[in-house]
Formats: C-alpha cells, structure tokens, sequence
C-alpha cells in the first residue's frame, strides 16, 4: 500500500458516485463534503483542518457557475485537488544552504519518529551530491542511541562526531569547530527525541539553537501520526521556529493525514519523506504532485524524475534501438527488471499512473514485485546463449534451469511464454498496419 | 494559531453546557475524534449516548456525562490481568513504538513482583539494537541473551529458552526487530520465532504483546491486523501516554480485533509502566 493510498481509494469511490448524475444539486454536493470530511478524519486529517478544508470547499463548490456547469463533478475534483494542493503547501521546497560553511541542519521531533536513520539518509543524499557532511551525535538520553548513529555512519563511511553523554550544547560547538577545522560543509546534528511538552528538554533544544543557529531546523514526523500531528508540530514550532518538516516511515499503509494537518497549522514546508528502511529510502516532496496523486490522477512527473534516476541516457537510447529492431533479449529484461527495481518496484510505479492510484488495492494482488525476482533468478540460470535466443530452450534446458534458479519448470515455461508474447506485442506496435484489428484491440485494452 | 487555541478551550466547555443540543453533539464528536478514536466509533459511542439519554430522559449535560464515561469503560471491555508462569513473553510492534524500553520497564515490574527475569536480544536487525537492550539488562541487573548483528533471532531465542529450563527462570522477555507491517518476510520470522519456543518449552505460558504508540492514528489498527495475520496477538501495550496523545485508537482494536490492553507505559523511567487502568485512561480522553 502506497502513501495516502487509502484516502485516495476513498476520495475517487466518492466522486465516481457523483460523476454518474451528471448535473449536481446543492444537496447532492453537500452529501459529498460530508463524505470526503469522513474520509479525512479516517485517514487522520485533524479535526479542525478537516473542518476548515471542507468549508473552504463547500463554499467554493456551491457557487452558481459549478452548478450551471456541464461537468460539475470535474469542477468540484479541481477545486478539492487546488485546495489539497493549497493545504500541503504549493511547490516543492529545496534544503537551504549556507552562505558561510558549515550549512547546519538540525533534527528534533518526538521519540520514535525516525531521526537518526533520517540523519543517515540526509547524509548519504548529501554527500552523493558532492557534499561532505559530518553526523553529529547528541541523543545522550537513549541508551546506544550514539551507537546506533556510529554503525550508521560507518556504513555509508561518514564521519561521526559525539562526545559520549556530555552536554550536547557543549558538543555541537565543538563539532561546529570539527566541522570547520577538516573543511567538512554540512553538519547533521541528531538530537534526542523529546514530547514536546518536556520543558527541560525543549529547553536543550532551544540552546543548541542558540548556540550554533542552524541553517535547517527540520522537525521530524512519524507519518502514522494521529491527531496529535496538530499539537506536536505546533509546539515544536513555537519553541524552535522551525525551518521544515519531514515525514518518515510513508511506507507503510500510512494515511497521510499528518502531511495535510501539519502545514496549514505551523505553515512550514514539508521537503522530504522517507520512504522505507534503506538509507536511500528518501524523497524530496511534491504537494501538487502529491496532491494530484491523492486523486488517482497519477504522478507523471515523479515517474520521469525516478526514471531518470534509476536509467542513464545511453541504456534508455540502447533499449530503444533494441525495442525498434526487435533485438531484446533476456539480457535486456534482466536490465528492465533492475531499472524497475531501482524506482521502487513495480508496485510505487504503479502507483503513480494516472488512473491506477485510487485503484491500487484492487490490483495489489495481481502485481508482485517477488515475480519479477524469481524472473531474473530464472533468466541468471541460462546461459549466454540461451538467454540471446530463447528458442534453444528446449526441455532438457529447462529442468536444468529451473534447478538452478530453485523453481519449478512451469515457472520457466511461463517465463518464456511471456517473453514470446511482450516480443509479438513490439512487433506489433512497430507495424500498426499489418495486424490492424488486433492493434485496435490492444490499444482500447490500454485505454487509449 | 488562535483558532486552534480557542477551538480546544471551547471543547474543554463541552461539558459546562447545560442542554443537549446540537452544539453539545458537535463538540462531543470533536473530543471523541480528536482522541484518535476514529469516526465510526465515535459516531457509535454518539449514537449509545443519545439512545440512552431518551431512554433514562436525561436532558442536561452533568448526567449525560456520567452515562459517557460508563460507555467509554463499558466499551474498554476490562477483564482482570493475571500472568501465569514460567512465562514467555515475545513483544512485536512497527519501528520507534519504544519496544526496548517498554521491555525494560516490564522486566522492572515483574522483578518488583519477586519473579526471575531473562532477557533475549531478538532485534538482530536494527543497528544497536542489542547494546540498547544490553544497557537496560546491566542497568536491571538482569541476564541477557545475545547474539551479534544479524544473528537469527530465533536461534537466540532458543539458546533463551535453554538457559531459562536449565536456571527455572520465571519470565522470559524476548524482543523483536521493529517491522513495519508490511514486510512479509519480516513477519515469517515472528511466526519462527513462536514455533521454536512452544516447541522447546511446550510447558511455559506464552504471550505476545504488540507495543503500539499512543500517538499514532488509525494505522494503529492495521498494525494489529497484520501482525494478527502471523500471530496471535494476546495484548497490547501502549506507550507514550505521558504526552498529549490520548490513544483512543485502541476503542476499534479492542472492539473489533478483540485484542486487550495490559499494561500502559507513561515516560522514559523504567517504572513508568502500569497494568491498564480504564478509569485513568477514560478520564484523560474526557480531559
């Protein structure tokens, strides 16, 4: 399940229902609202913020020209997606940098958020983009909190600063002076995770602030939050004036609710999201996108920038070149398996096609990314040959290879026979004409 | 924010009104929901509260509240606690719900009741997980069974249970790597984890607490359900009631997953920890 994918399914169930009527009647839109405010309490939109987001609508939504309009179910999508959009907070925002190294980022949030793993992943995001960062250790409270930064740093080989449980004012300074001393251009400070109603310790907060005036003050948010979202970030806010907000742990079938309550309530914007247990599970954060995403309109623009991410220019133009001739071989899929796999799988690349977002559920079962695993140990059990010409496999060929890959010799056939058929299918796109009818058909299956 | 200020000194009113009119339904549904609740079941709690006050002709608002808190206790479905040993105690739950310290604080409570405790180190998964527990065990002076990181964990539980037969240790507590739900192969190893100790130590009790957070909203139900999914889940303990949070999440886990709280946990300290007690719980979601 994808981030806001149970509010999405709600929302479209819900305008699927108007879009059958054609014209709208005031009550019909008021039957909506009531439904899309329920939909958002479920998904953990704050009480109040849920309120204000359905006033707001409602009062956009009855105006004359919505009603008067020919496709009034598509007015009201628009104005629910601008006001979704509106309340995540417009366009994506960027890390600040420093004028004058180091660039300070600061983390705090409450315990159990996910600060220290997001210091590792900021970090190794950073340095991939030729910075060089230094983890700064400053959670004296949690026993091997310390630790658990060091092994996370030695894994992505970025120095650790920490001075054992001394005061972490004290501390920071010091790796502030570390920091300047080895020409290190980003400091990442871990701080202990704190309710924000512990005076004493929103107190340290507020001194490693003052002490060092980070750059960033980037507060950290379990995306499974509930209602308390509102509090938290609220009062985080007003004790650090806070410079951003990221969410973690979206992987999970999380709802989302934090990402809409949170912005309209401390105006901050909300720059990333983690997005599972790796350390390059990290993404900037899109509201249009996101926004456009909710409403199963897909995520086009997300898609080409993982895409990118995840093939160079010379494999994309090879493929092609290989599609156009007719040329791919299992070689080839093997590539396309693992270009998948680096966007996030099957299922996160779904789950951005317009249309396929609010629909995720029902075809959760029919994809599987573990399919595409077997597929590639099966194709890594063939030999050169056998791989740039499937034809030769014959049955003596496949009860070896479905040894090899730990399968059974249906899952080769079955591998084999849709690799025939993707191939007829590329012959087909390449040549319109000559199957004509049978084009057509494939077309309208692929709802063009 | 002074719309959020006034908002909550309002709903704190809620029940200063004196009639039960609409606005007082209004505000009851904004303090039910605000307590992570859910919309179903605070519209249910609603529905009860208005059947009976017709039914009881209750008009004002100081006897409604009475039959509130009764329906909010009622609806805890409160059965004593009573732990039977040897006893082995396996707690799960999703990252960052305070698994290790809920442990820690559990293995105080049991050693305040004169029982043995021994420690197993599960989470071979999460960096530091083991010194963190490794310190909880040295600062509680109890014996803890480990192996290195990325060891698997159910062969820690079996050299556990094996130290636990051979010293007639009362309680084993055995933590687990923090998972997110969602990862299958994750919640394989809990079922293995299960299969070993009953099967070594088929005369113990066995119990499995999901940990959750009190703070955590609605997914709090998916959690259970998923590890429900693999196995059986006996109670929950809820963390971090200290804050805010007030974890009314836990009204559909109980009603509709039949899952029990035990113990409640309420700040950092390794006594911070209390067997559930509805009162307490209802009066703060009332608060």
């Amino acid at each position: 399940m994808a981030f806001f994918s149970n509010l999405s399914e709600r929302l479209n169930h819900i305008f699927s229902k108007m879009t059958k009527h054609g014209k709208l009647t005031s009550l019909e839109i008021k039957e909506a609202m009531r439904e899309i405010r329920v939909a958002l309490l479920e998904a953990d939109v704050n009480y109040v913020v849920a309120k204000d987001f359905i006033n707001k609508v409602s009062e956009l939504a009855v105006g004359e020209e919505i009603l008067k309009s020919l496709t009034p179910t598509q007015q009201v999508i628009k104005i629910v997606r601008d006001e979704l959009t509106k309340l995540m907070g417009g366009e994506n925002q960027k890390l600040e940098v420093s004028p004058k190294p180091p660039t300070i980022i600061m983390m705090c949030g409450l315990q159990g958020s996910g600060k220290t793993t997001l210091c590792g992943k900021l970090a190794l995001k950073l340095k991939k983009e030729g910075k060089k960062p230094l983890l700064v250790a400053c959670d004296i409270y949690r026993p091997a909190a310390i630790d658990q930064l060091k092994v996370l740093g030695k894994s992505i080989q970025i120095d650790v600063f920490e001075r054992g449980t001394n005061n972490p004012v004290k501390t920071v300074k010091e790796a502030v002076d570390y920091a300047n001393k080895f020409q290190l251009d980003t400091v990442i400070i871990d701080t202990a995770g704190r309710l924000q109603i512990d005076e004493k310790l929103m107190d340290e907060l507020k001194d490693i602030k003052k002490a060092i005036n980070p750059t960033e003050i980037l507060l950290v948010i379990d995306a499974m939050i509930g209602q308390e979202a509102v509090a938290v970030s609220k009062a985080f806010n007003d004790a650090l004036d806070v410079s951003g907000v990221v969410l973690t742990k979206t992987d999970g079938d999380t709802r989302g609710g934090a990402a809409l309550s949170i912005r309209s309530v401390i105006g901050k914007p909300i720059k990333f999201v983690g997005t599972g247990e790796k350390l390059t599970d990290l993404e900037p954060f899109y509201p249009d996108r996101m926004a456009s995403r909710i409403l199963g309109m897909g995520d086009v623009l997300s898609l080409i920038d993982k895409a990118q991410e995840a093939v160079d220019e010379k494999t994309a133009k090879e493929m092609e070149r290989k599609f156009r001739e007719n040329s791919f071989d299992l070689n080839d899929y093997i590539e396309q398996v693992n270009s998948l796999k680096k966007m996030g799988g099957l299922k996160s690349v779904l789950s951005m096609m317009p249309g396929v977002s609010g629909k995720m559920k029902q075809i959760e079962n029919m994809i599987d990314d573990k399919m595409l695993e077997k597929n590639k140990a099966i194709i890594q059990s063939m030999t050169a040959k056998e791989r740039q010409n499937p034809d030769i496999i014959n049955g003596s060929r496949r009860q070896r290879i479905a040894k090899g890959a730990g399968v059974q010799v249906s899952d080769v056939n079955n591998l084999l026979k849709q690799f025939s058929q993707s191939k007829e299918m590329m012959r087909m796109m390449k040549n319109p004409k000559a199957y004509g009818g049978k084009m057509a058909m494939i077309k309208k299956l692929m709802g063009q | 924010m002074g719309i959020f200020k006034r908002f909550f000194e309002k709903l704190k009113y809620a029940f200063k009104r004196t009639e039960l009119n609409d606005d007082f339904y209004d505000e009851l549904e904004a303090l039910l929901v605000s307590s992570d609740m859910g919309v179903e079941t605070a519209m249910d709690i609603m529905d009860e509260l208005r059947d009976c006050c017709k039914q009881k002709l209750i008009k004002d608002v100081d006897h409604a509240q009475v039959e509130l808190r009764r329906i909010l206790i009622e609806k805890l479905n409160v059965s004593e606690v009573k732990f039977d040993y040897p006893l082995i105690i396996t707690v799960v739950g999703v990252n960052g719900v305070g698994k290790t310290t809920s442990i820690a604080k559990m293995t105080k409570y049991f050693l305040k009741n004169k029982k043995s405790v021994l420690l197993a180190a599960g989470d071979t998964f999460r960096a530091a997980a083991t010194e963190q527990l490794n310190d909880w065990a040295e600062r509680l002076k109890v014996k803890i069974i480990k192996q290195g990181e990325g060891a698997d964990s159910a062969s820690v539980v079996f050299d556990a249970i094996t130290s636990m037969k051979a010293k007639n240790t009362d309680v084993l507590i055995v933590d687990t790597a923090g998972r997110l739900h969602t990862k299958t192969n994750l919640m394989k190893e809990l079922e293995k984890i299960n299969n070993i100790a009953k099967r070594e130590y088929p005369e113990a009790n066995f119990l499995n607490l999901i940990v959750l957070d009190a703070s955590i909203g609605q997914n709090s139900i998916a959690q259970v359900k998923a590890f429900k999914d693999s196995v059986e889940i006996d109670g929950i303990i809820l963390t971090k009631l200290d804050g805010t949070s007030k974890g009314g999440v836990v009204y559909p886990i109980i009603n509709d997953l039949n899952v029990p709280i035990i113990f409640t946990g309420f700040g950092e300290g390794v006594d911070d920890l209390s067997i559930f007690d509805a009162d307490s719980f209802v009066d703060k979601i009332l608060m």
